[in-house]
C-alpha cells in the first residue's frame, strides 16, 4: 500500500522548549491510524503542523508524494485533507444545513443540487439529517462534535484528521460514530487522535504513540496495549525499563 | 419556498419606491431620490462589515474616490456622464483593491485604524492640491456632463428615477451575492475565521474581494450622488462620512440586504423631524439612537430576521 502522508524530521518548539521533535511518521492509504499519548504529548501540535495551522520548526511534510511543509492550511484543505477541530470549531450562528454546505461547496462549487445531496449524505451519516434546520451553536455538546465529523465528510478528503471525535460523546453515539468510521475506511485514510481506548482498540490498524514530543511506540492495537513502555508513559510510574 | 417570499420583500420594496415617484410630494420626492442614493453607499458598506465582518472606519475614501474620480473628470475635461461615471468606478476598484491589499494585513481593531488613517489620508490630500479639486470649496459638475441619453439630471424627475434605477439594480445584486456561495464565504469568514480557512477557503482573498465589491459600490454611490445632486467637496470624504454608513447598517440592521436603506431612511427623517421640531435636533436623534441600540440592538431589519424571519437575506 502505498504511503498518503510522510514526516521526516518533523519538530516544532515554543519559546525553545520542543513540544514535538523529529518525528518520522508514515500512513499508508486506507489505513485508520490512532494517535496516542498522554496530555501535553505533543498530538494536537503534532496534527497541527500536518494541516497546516501551525508552521514546523523543521522537518517536512509530503502528502500523496508532494512537500507541503509550506502550503497554507487552505491550499492543503484543497489537495484533500481535512481537519475536524479538537475544540468544537462549527459557525455557531448558522444552521447546521450552512456549516455542512460551506464545508461541501469548496469541492463542488455552484452546482447547489450536488452540494444539496452532500449535505443530506454527510448530516444522515451521522445521524444529524433532522436537525439539519437547527442553530449549530443551539445543539447540545455531542451534537456539535457530530457536526464537526459531518463537515469532515462532506470535504471527501483523502486523508481525515479528527482530534477527539468522541469526546463528549455518550456511549450510544460512540457506537454509532465507531460504525461510521468503519465505513469510511474504503474511502479514504483516516488518523485519528483518541483517549478513549475502546475506540483505539476496535477502530485503529495500527497505533502511535507519542511521548514528550516523540515516537514511542508503534504497533498494532494489541501491541501497543501490552507493551510496557507505553503504560509506564501513561501511569508515569518508574522507567521505561519497570 | 421561502426564496419566493423574500424575492418578492425586496421586489416589492423596489416597485413601491417606483410608485414613489408619481405620488410623493415634492419634497419628500427630493429626500428619497437623495436616500436611495446614499443607501446605495451604506449597501456597499454592509457587504464589508455587515456580511464579511470588516468594520472600516474609512469608507469615505471610496465614496470620495467615486465623487472625485467621476468629478473630476467633468471638471477639467467636460466628460460627458457615462466616462465621467466609469472613472469614479475606476477610482473606487483601484483604491479599494489597494487599500485592501495593505489594510487586510490587519484585523479588528488594527484594521479600523489603518483604513481610518487611510480614509484621512485621501481627505487630506483632496484639501492640499487645491489648484486641482478646489479645496475645501469643492466644486459644481458643469452641467455638460449632467446630462444622459437627452436627460437633463439636474430635473428632479430624472433625478429620482435614475437614482431609483441604480439602487434597484444594487439592491438586486446585493440580494444575488448574499445567497450566492461567495456571500456564504463571507458570513462564513465573519463568524468563525480559522475555521472557514480550514475549509479550504483563503480568507485574505476572499476578504480582499468583499472589500474590492464593497468599496466599488461606495464609490459608485459617491460617483452618483454628485452627477445628480451636482457639487463635490472634500467634506464628502471626511470621517463623518464614514461613521454615516456604520450607523445606518447598525440601525437598519447588519448583515441584512433591507437594513441599510431602512436604516439611511429612518436616519434622515429622524434629523428632518427632529429638527422640525427644535433646534436641539441633535439631542432628540441622539435619545432615540440609544433607545435603538439598547432595545433593537441587531438594529430594524435584524430584529424582525432574529425573531420572526431567521432565513431572511
Amino acid at each position: 500500500m502505498s504511503v498518503i502522508l510522510q514526516t521526516r524530521g518533523l519538530s516544532r518548539s515554543f519559546s525553545g522548549l520542543p513540544a514535538v521533535h523529529e518525528v518520522d511518521f508514515d500512513l499508508p492509504q486506507h489505513e485508520i491510524r490512532a494517535l496516542i499519548g498522554p496530555n501535553g504529548a505533543g498530538k494536537t501540535t503534532f496534527v497541527s503542523m500536518l494541516i497546516g495551522r501551525l508552521p514546523p520548526s523543521s522537518g517536512s511534510i509530503t502528502f500523496e508524494g508532494r512537500d507541503v511543509t509550506a502550503l497554507p492550511a487552505p491550499k492543503r484543505v484543497g489537495l484533500g485533507m481535512a481537519y475536524t477541530f479538537q475544540i468544537t470549531s462549527v459557525f455557531g450562528k448558522l444552521t447546521c444545513h450552512e456549516n455542512v454546505a460551506l464545508a461541501a461547496m469548496r469541492r463542488l462549487g455552484g452546482d447547489a443540487k450536488a452540494v444539496e445531496a452532500e449535505v443530506r449524505e454527510a448530516l444522515t451519516r451521522v445521524g444529524l439529517a433532522d436537525r439539519a434546520a437547527d442553530v449549530a451553536g443551539d445543539l447540545s455538546y455531542g451534537h456539535q462534535r457530530l457536526l464537526e465529523i459531518a463537515m469532515g465528510l462532506a470535504q471527501r478528503p483523502r486523508l481525515l484528521i479528527l482530534d477527539e471525535p468522541t469526546q463528549g460523546l455518550a456511549e450510544s453515539e460512540i457506537a454509532d460514530f465507531k460504525a461510521l468510521i468503519r465505513a469510511l475506511k474504503a474511502e479514504t485514510t483516516i488518523l485519528l487522535i483518541e483517549h478513549n481506548m475502546s475506540v483505539v482498540m476496535e477502530l485503529a490498524d495500527r497505533v502511535t504513540v507519542l511521548n514528550f514530543g516523540e515516537v514511542l511506540a508503534e504497533g498494532t492495537p494489541q501491541g501497543i496495549h501490552a507493551s510496557r513502555a507505553v503504560q509506564a508513559a501513561y501511569l508515569g510510574t518508574g522507567t521505561e525499563e519497570a | 419556498m421561502t426564496a419566493r417570499y423574500y424575492w418578492g420583500l425586496h421586489l416589492g420594496l423596489i416597485a413601491l419606491l417606483f410608485a414613489g415617484h408619481f405620488v410623493l410630494p415634492a419634497y419628500q420626492h427630493g429626500n428619497v431620490a437623495r436616500i436611495m442614493v446614499l443607501a446605495v453607499y451604506a449597501m456597499g458598506y454592509n457587504i464589508a462589515f455587515g456580511y464579511t465582518g470588516l468594520l472600516s472606519l474609512g469608507h469615505a475614501m471610496f465614496f470620495g474616490a467615486g465623487m472625485y474620480g467621476m468629478g473630476l473628470l467633468s471638471y477639467h475635461f467636460d466628460a460627458g456622464a457615462l466616462p465621467a461615471m466609469a472613472a469614479g468606478i475606476v477610482a473606487g476598484v483601484v483604491l479599494s483593491l489597494v487599500v485592501g491589499l495593505l489594510a487586510l494585513r490587519t484585523a479588528g481593531v488594527s484594521f479600523m485604524i489603518v483604513t481610518l488613517m487611510f480614509s484621512q489620508a485621501l481627505a487630506m490630500t483632496l484639501v492640499y492640491f487645491r489648484d486641482i479639486t478646489r479645496g475645501d470649496e469643492g466644486f459644481v459638475i458643469p452641467s455638460a456632463t449632467r446630462r444622459l441619453w437627452g436627460m437633463d439630471l439636474s430635473d428632479e424627475a430624472h433625478r429620482y428615477l435614475i437614482a431609483w434605477a441604480l439602487f434597484s439594480v444594487v439592491l438586486i445584486f446585493t440580494l444575488w451575492l448574499v445567497r450566492h456561495r461567495w456571500g456564504r464565504v463571507f458570513v462564513a469568514l465573519r463568524e468563525n475565521e480559522e475555521r472557514a480557512s480550514l475549509l479550504g477557503y483563503d480568507a485574505f482573498r476572499t476578504k480582499l474581494g468583499a472589500l474590492v465589491i464593497s468599496g466599488t459600490i461606495s464609490a459608485l454611490s459617491g460617483a452618483a450622488y454628485a452627477l445628480l445632486f451636482g457639487y463635490a467637496g472634500a467634506t464628502f470624504a471626511g470621517v463623518q462620512y464614514s461613521i454615516f454608513p456604520l450607523l445606518w447598517v447598525l440601525l437598519g440592521g447588519a448583515g441584512t440586504v433591507l437594513g441599510p436603506f431602512v436604516g439611511a431612511l429612518f436616519m434622515f427623517y429622524l434629523i428632518d423631524l427632529s429638527s422640525g421640531v427644535t433646534d436641539a435636533y441633535m439631542l432628540i436623534a441622539g435619545v432615540a439612537l440609544v433607545l435603538l441600540t439598547l432595545f433593537l440592538p441587531h438594529g430594524l431589519v435584524g430584529e424582525v430576521k432574529r425573531r420572526l424571519w431567521r432565513d431572511l437575506p
